[in-house]
């Protein structure tokens, strides 16, 4: 069943008279529980294209179906509920608020499902440990992080809400290749939980996690793989 | 979103900027406390002037001899210049108008009063012992003249504490002395108690005689210069002044009342007028603090408009994780509500503080009333709202990807 559909989507930016067209086209559809990378130039549109997966951009044509649904003719409010209870999004720049500590962070989501506070603690502590945050960095501020630190905590409050489409725009590109396979081994056990997972990156290596890699250059596909080979973390054989 | 945490976001986010928020939330506190100052203080000189205006006497009508201004006359008779009220109206007003509870009337000149070694100027009121009940006038030592007195025109007086200090020196007993008005000299048999008054006809700065021997020995007239009414009660004051002026008519031979030769002032008259002054006094005061407070809202709004502007981005996070449009409205406006409400508060206890200031070493009399502080409560949450809304709505409105790369 395709959960994301993208049918022939143009992006066209317009700031100070100057228009860039950062979308040319581009379509393809996504099954429920895949694990696709989107892998491209910097530049070439992948944040772009994700914003417009995650409902918080609209395209300037073509239509793009969640769930067999037009995104376009939602109302707001039908955004903001798919947003809190359906996807879970990692922004490229984090996006974490600097004043509050690492728990307020990660249960922010829950705060606007109407979770209560218990509740939302404990699934805040949860998420963090499955990222491997040390428990003694909850209470801390968040601009007291390192970048590491503050993807971890970026990835534990896209998970939080349990959502069914996670969107994660290069998670791994401000972690060392260990911290990094940690994460994607997470990124592995939640695909094999039958999520489905829109990931971007710049590494081959990252990008090989996925079952489909799609490479993107000056807004358009370039290239689709199916075959190539897989890398498998050890963890995740021993978890299973 | 739950009330509790948008109270916790509220206070997160004001206390993270604790500088300017209470310089923001002091615009409030000012304009608030000048307010219930302002307010306590109208309020407080308005219930004063009140009672000294009753303190005068209950139920008080003075009648008043002189032309009022007529058709075609230009200029009225000056007050006492004019000798159209007599002793004979005063007792026919007792007589024949009935809820009249005394009547007295008086004869009132300054004079220059001497005792031996000093003297003064002071008002010399020639009257009958019901004056004491008309004016609220009590005796403290001594007795007041009675009513055989004034048949016998005796030359005894009477005098207030402020006339006593002036002639016989501060708080010394003046009973059996003597003093001389116009040459004549009075036996001391009395004085009244003070009642604090102040200005030109200050009841404690004046003496008391006889009418008869006011009329016979000191001015030679056969006139009064006032006829004080007293009235059983407030209800029956416009009804007996409606009797005494047909009776004063009849006896005066005027057949239109236009041209009638007194005048009549009623208590509940004076009362009225004054309070209608110290009224706009206290409105025009509160509005002068309400300006301040307008200037206070103008703060928090360009206070609110600066965070939404610093806060863009977490704007566009909070939507981009789920936030409703209502969510993040709520959030600045609650900010907004927070900040004028906790001024409000602060502005309270200031303006109380001020109040007890002023009537301390400004001996201003004043009073906060309960619905000014209600008003201070409501107009403070108000200007939150009013002027917070525009941000918060401005926040609302964000789309997140803008938002998000808001830099
Ligand atoms: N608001 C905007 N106005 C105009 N041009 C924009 C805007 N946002 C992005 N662009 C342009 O669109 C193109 C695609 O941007 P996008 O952020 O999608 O790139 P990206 O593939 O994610 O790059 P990176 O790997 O560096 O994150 C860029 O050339 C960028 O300059
Ligand atoms: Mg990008």
């Amino acid at each position: 069943m395709k959960t994301l559909e993208l049918k022939h989507i143009t992006k066209l930016y317009k700031s100070g008279g100057v228009e860039f067209l950062a979308l040319k086209d581009v379509s393809f559809d996504v099954e429920k529980g895949e694990f696709l990378a989107i892998m491209g130039p910097s530049g070439s549109g992948k944040s772009t294209l994700m914003y417009t997966l995650g409902g918080l951009d609209t395209p300037t044509s073509g239509t793009y179906l969640l769930d067999g649904k037009d995104v376009s003719k939602m109302d707001e409010h039908e955004l903001a509920v798919i947003r809190r209870e359906r996807i879970g999004y990692v922004f490229q720049s984090f996006n974490l608020l600097s004043r509050s500590t690492v728990l307020r962070n990660v249960m922010l989501p829950l705060v606007y499902e109407g979770v209560k506070k218990e509740e939302r603690e404990r699934r805040a502590r949860e998420a963090l440990r499955a990222v491997s945050m040390d428990e003694k960095l909850f209470t801390h501020m968040s601009n007291q992080l390192s970048g590491g630190q503050m993807q971890r905590v970026a990835i534990a409050r896209a998970l939080i809400n349990d959502p069914a489409l996670i969107l994660a725009d290069e998670p791994t590109g401000n972690l060392d290749s260990k911290t990094g396979e940690v994460v994607m081994a997470t990124f592995q056990r939640l695909h094999s939980e039958g999520r489905t997972i829109v990931l971007i990156t710049h590494e081959r290596e990252v990008a090989e996690y996925a079952e489909r890699i799609i490479h993107v250059r000056d807004g358009q596909i370039v290239k689709e793989e199916r075959d190539h080979k897989r890398h498998i973390h050890p963890d995740l054989y021993a978890t299973q | 979103m739950q009330l509790s945490d948008l109270l916790e976001e509220t206070y997160l986010a004001l206390v993270g900027n604790k500088v300017r928020s209470s310089l923001t939330v002091l615009g409030i506190v000012i304009g608030i406390a000048s307010v219930i100052a302002m307010v306590a203080i109208g309020q407080g000189s308005q219930a004063s002037i009140q009672a000294s205006i009753q303190s005068i006497g209950s139920n008080l009508i003075a009648i008043t001899p002189g032309a009022q201004r007529g058709v075609g006359q230009q200029v009225s008779a000056g007050r006492g210049s004019s000798q159209t009220l007599t002793a004979a109206d005063a007792s026919a007003i007792q007589a024949q108008v009935s809820s009249v509870s005394a009547v007295a009337p008086d004869l009132t000149k300054r004079y220059q009063v001497t005792a031996p070694g000093t003297n003064t100027n002071t008002q010399v009121i020639g009257t009958t012992p019901a004056y004491l009940n008309v004016r609220n006038i009590a005796v403290d030592q001594g007795s007041f003249f009675t009513d055989q007195d004034v048949t016998s025109m005796a030359k005894v007086v009477v005098i207030g504490p402020t006339a006593r200090d002036d002639l016989f020196g501060q708080g010394s007993d003046a009973i059996g002395k003597t003093l001389r008005i116009n040459n004549i000299s009075f036996l001391v048999i009395g004085i009244t108690q003070s009642k604090g008054g102040t200005g030109f006809a200050n009841p404690d700065d004046a003496v008391y005689v006889p009418l008869t021997t006011a009329q016979h020995f000191l001015a030679g007239v056969t006139y009064v210069s006032t006829i004080s009414v007293s009235a059983v009660d407030q209800q029956s004051m416009s009804t007996v002044q409606q009797a005494i002026t047909t009776l004063l008519l009849q006896r005066h031979n005027i057949s239109n009342p236009q041209s009638a030769d007194f005048s009549i002032l009623n208590q509940n008259d004076i009362v009225s007028t004054a309070s209608s002054v110290t009224g706009t006094f206290t409105a025009l005061l509160a509005s002068v603090a309400a300006i301040s407070l307008v200037v206070g809202g103008i703060g928090i709004m360009n206070m609110m408009l600066t965070t939404v502007t610093e806060r863009t981005r977490e704007i566009g996070l909070r939507k981009a994780i789920g936030a409703e449009r209502n969510d993040i409205s709520n959030q600045f406006l609650m900010e907004a509500v927070a900040l004028t409400f906790s001024g409000g508060i602060l502005g309270i206890i200031l303006g109380w503080i001020v109040t007890l200031l002023v009537e301390k070493f400004a001996s201003i009399h004043s009073q906060i009333t309960l619905s000014s502080v209600l008003m201070a409560f409501g107009v403070s949450a108000a200007i939150g709202v009013v002027f917070g809304y525009y941000p918060a709505r401005r926040a609302s409105g964000l789309n997140p990807i803008e938002a998000l790369r808001y830099e």
